[in-house]
């Protein structure tokens, strides 16, 4: 949330507006760092190719998979993953947890604090909360 | 000796080298533009979404020549989404599917200019450690445990594309890749596509060597079965 105030205000007004916009920056501090912009290119580099450009489990290779991907848009169903399981799918895979060997591991190409900024961004999506 | 002629003598002898290096002058008037003929100095995250089209840099121990010269003068689209797929697909009322509108054809060249480029390409070695040479062993493998492995139990099927028509998208289609690539690269590219295309989307499985040879086997035979 980047706001330009431009080059020719004077100080006074320019502190004044930072002041105010930083208030209401804390006053909404959940939304406004809901998710890292890495976190978005990240989704948007591994793992649109099966859960979609619109995050809801129909990307473009979902078509002829056995198993159909998660719907990262469904609140109930993201809602009943806790944030560890989320973490553990996205390091090692489904195998993991029980779950189809096509959601591959991604623990060799993202760290732990990109899976971490990932799962953040999935409850974003899903707008189900944070759950432990 | 009148003028003209010898306009034209002068002309042939100057076309003369350029047509010797033919293959060096066209990598560089007509691919460098999509494809790293250079090993990037860059290989951050930013650029494999900056960039047209996949590195050649390593192209000699990437692949094939005779595949070069026949896909350079009738090129096919390799990865059915694209480089990098994210930018050409789009949402619809089922799967995503290929925006078509964003993807461009590639250069097509004529017999004599493909097969310069060939084999210019080919001169363009991996650097040191970045294919394992000799690490295909070359074993023969069946057809249908490399299929359940490839489809089944190590999910390659969800984003590669075995058979015209099935399979994954996000991937190059694998059923030409015996013909396209040599043996060791798809071994290696297997065991570690980062290793070769940092950031690259295909995940590292960890996969152990009785897999890596399965797989890599599997692979070069399909392009015998299903391939063209």
């Amino acid at each position: 949330m980047k706001t330009n105030f431009g080059q020719r205000l004077p100080l006074l007004l320019k502190s004044a507006l930072l002041l105010g916009s930083s208030l209401m920056l804390a006053g909404q501090a959940g939304a406004a760092e809901a998710y890292t912009e890495r976190a978005l290119r990240n989704y948007d580099t591994y793992c649109v190719q099966c859960h979609g450009i619109n995050r809801n489990g129909r990307g473009i290779n979902s078509r002829d998979m056995s198993v159909q991907p998660r719907d990262h848009s469904d609140a109930k169903g993201m809602g009943d993953i806790p944030n560890e399981e989320i973490f553990r799918v996205i390091k090692e895979g489904g195998l993991a947890v029980n779950k189809s060997v096509l959601m591959p591991a991604w623990g060799n190409v993202m760290n732990d604090e990109e899976i971490r900024e990932l799962v953040a961004y999935l409850r974003f999506v899903c707008k189900c909360g944070s759950t432990n | 000796m009148n003028l003209r002629l010898m306009a034209a003598l002068g002309a042939a002898l100057m076309a003369g080298p350029a047509l010797a290096a033919g293959g060096a002058e066209i990598l560089k008037s007509q691919c460098v533009s999509c494809h790293a003929v250079e090993k990037p100095a860059n290989t951050s995250f930013e650029r494999l979404w900056e960039r047209k089209g996949p590195d050649l840099y390593y192209a000699g121990s990437k692949f094939n020549k005779a595949w070069l010269e026949k896909w350079l003068q009738n090129p096919e689209r390799i990865r059915p989404a694209g480089e990098l797929y994210s930018r050409h697909v789009k949402g619809s009322d089922k799967e995503d599917v290929v925006d078509e509108s964003t993807m461009t054809p590639h250069v097509k060249l004529s017999k004599a200019d493909a097969e310069a480029v060939a084999a210019e390409l080919m001169k363009l070695a991996a650097p040191e450690g970045m294919v394992e040479k000799g690490a295909f062993k070359g074993e023969k493998v069946s057809m249908s445990m490399g299929a359940m492995f490839f489809n089944k139990l190590r999910g390659c099927a969800a984003c590669h594309s075995a058979k015209a028509g099935t399979g994954g998208a996000s991937g190059p289609e694998l059923y030409t890749a015996g013909e396209r690539l040599q043996s060791d690269y798809i071994y290696s590219y297997i065991k570690n596509p980062q290793k070769i295309d940092p950031h690259v989307w295909m995940p590292t499985l960890n996969l152990a060597e009785p897999d890596l040879q399965r797989l890599t086997g599997y692979i070069l035979q399909l392009s015998a079965s299903e391939g063209k």
